[in-house]
C-alpha cells in the first residue's frame, strides 16, 4: 500500500523560499502570482494492507519524524 | 567535570568543541551517534555543529532520532547540562529540548562571518562568566538559523529570561534577534554562533572561551 504525505509550512509561517520563487516567477514575466508556498511530498511504500492501519502508521511517522509540527502541517493520502 | 561530545555523520565542529571543553578544564569523552549511553558521570553533553545526516528532511531531524538522542534526553531529564551549537541547536529543537525552530535564513544565503553577539542574560551556568549586555565577537556559519517561535512562546522566553544571546545586527531574520535560548531549568543552551571557534588568539579571537570557563565555574557552584 502506498501513502503520499504532503508537508507544508503552516499558514502564517513565513516561507522565504516560496517568496524567492514568487519573485523569480515575476522576473520571468509571469504576472499575477499572488503567492507561492513550497513544501515537500514524501511517498511511502508500506507493507501494510489495511487502509486504516496504514493511515495510522503514516500519522505516527509524521508526528515522530516526517513533519515538525511546530511549523509544519501534513496531509496523508492512502493510494 | 566531564563533558561528552557527540559525533553524527556530517558533524564537523566536534573536535573543536572537544578542544574548547578541554581548555576550560573538562575531561572530554567522545560519543558516537550509535552509542546508546553516555559514559557514567557525564556532567555536560556537547552537540556540535555541522550538517548531520546531510541536513536531509530537516536540519537536525534525523540526528534527533538517533540512538544517542535518547541518552541525551534522559541526561537532560535528570537535570544534566546540554550545549548545542549551530546544527546542535537545530538538533535540540528537533528533540524538543528547546522551544522554537531554526528556519532558512531570511536572505536565503549561507551566512559565514564573525558577528557581534550580545549577552542577554547572565543567569545561567553558560553565561555567568560574561557581563550582562557584553558584546562578543563570535563566528556564525549557517544556512538555517532564523529562530522562529509563536508569539506565546516568545513572550514566555522573555518573561522567564531565557534568551541567552541576541545578535547585534540580525544576520538571518531571527525573531527578536535571538541567537541562543535556554531551557526552562536553564541547563540546556542552544545557540547558532560558534563559541568553540573563538577560543584561540591565533584563530581570530577568544571571546567564546568565557562560555566554557564560565560553565566550568557555574557547574562547580551548582
Amino acid at each position: 500500500m502506498k501513502a503520499r504525505i504532503t508537508v507544508m509550512l503552516k499558514a502564517g509561517v513565513l516561507d522565504v523560499q516560496g517568496e524567492a520563487v514568487r519573485h523569480a516567477l515575476g522576473a520571468l514575466g509571469f504576472p499575477g502570482v499572488n503567492g507561492v508556498r513550497q513544501g515537500k511530498v514524501i511517498e511511502l511504500d508500506l507493507a501494510e494492507t489495511d487502509k486504516a492501519a496504514a493511515e495510522a502508521a503514516a500519522k505516527a511517522m509524521c508526528e515522530k519524524l516526517l513533519a515538525n509540527t511546530v511549523i509544519e502541517s501534513y496531509r496523508i493520502e492512502i493510494l | 567535570m566531564k563533558a561528552a561530545v557527540v559525533t553524527f555523520p556530517g558533524s564537523n565542529c566536534d573536535r573543536d568543541l572537544a578542544v574548547a571543553f578541554e581548555r576550560a578544564g573538562f575531561a572530554v569523552n567522545r560519543v558516537w551517534h550509535k552509542d546508546t549511553a553516555l559514559s557514567a558521570g557525564t556532567d555536560v553533553v556537547g552537540v556540535p555543529g555541522g550538517f548531520s545526516f546531510g541536513d536531509y528532511l530537516r536540519c537536525g531531524a534525523i540526528a534527533a532520532q538517533s540512538p544517542i538522542a535518547a541518552a541525551i534526553q534522559a541526561h537532560a531529564a535528570r537535570g544534566g547540562y546540554v550545549l548545542g551549537i549551530c546544527n546542535g541547536f537545530q538538533v535540540l529543537t528537533e528533540m524538543r529540548l528547546l522551544p522554537g525552530v531554526l528556519m532558512r535564513n531570511a536572505g536565503l544565503k549561507f551566512a559565514c562571518k564573525t558577528i557581534e553577539l550580545k549577552v542577554a542574560t547572565t543567569a545561567s551556568a553558560f553565561t555567568q562568566g560574561y557581563d550582562m549586555g557584553q558584546s562578543l565577537m563570535i563566528p556564525i556559519a549557517h544556512h538555517d538559523g532564523s529562530y522562529t517561535i509563536d508569539a506565546e512562546g516568545l513572550a514566555r522566553l522573555r518573561a522567564e529570561d531565557r534568551i541567552a544571546f541576541t545578535y547585534g545586527h540580525n544576520p538571518n531574520g531571527s525573531m527578536a534577534d535571538i541567537a541562543g535560548v535556554l531551557s526552562e531549568n536553564r541547563r540546556v543552551l542552544g545557540m547558532m554562533p560558534h563559541p568553540e571557534r573563538a577560543n584561540d588568539p591565533v584563530l581570530g579571537g577568544t571571546d567564546g572561551a568565557g562560555l566554557f570557563q564560565g560553565l566550568m565555574r557555574g557547574m562547580a557552584l551548582a
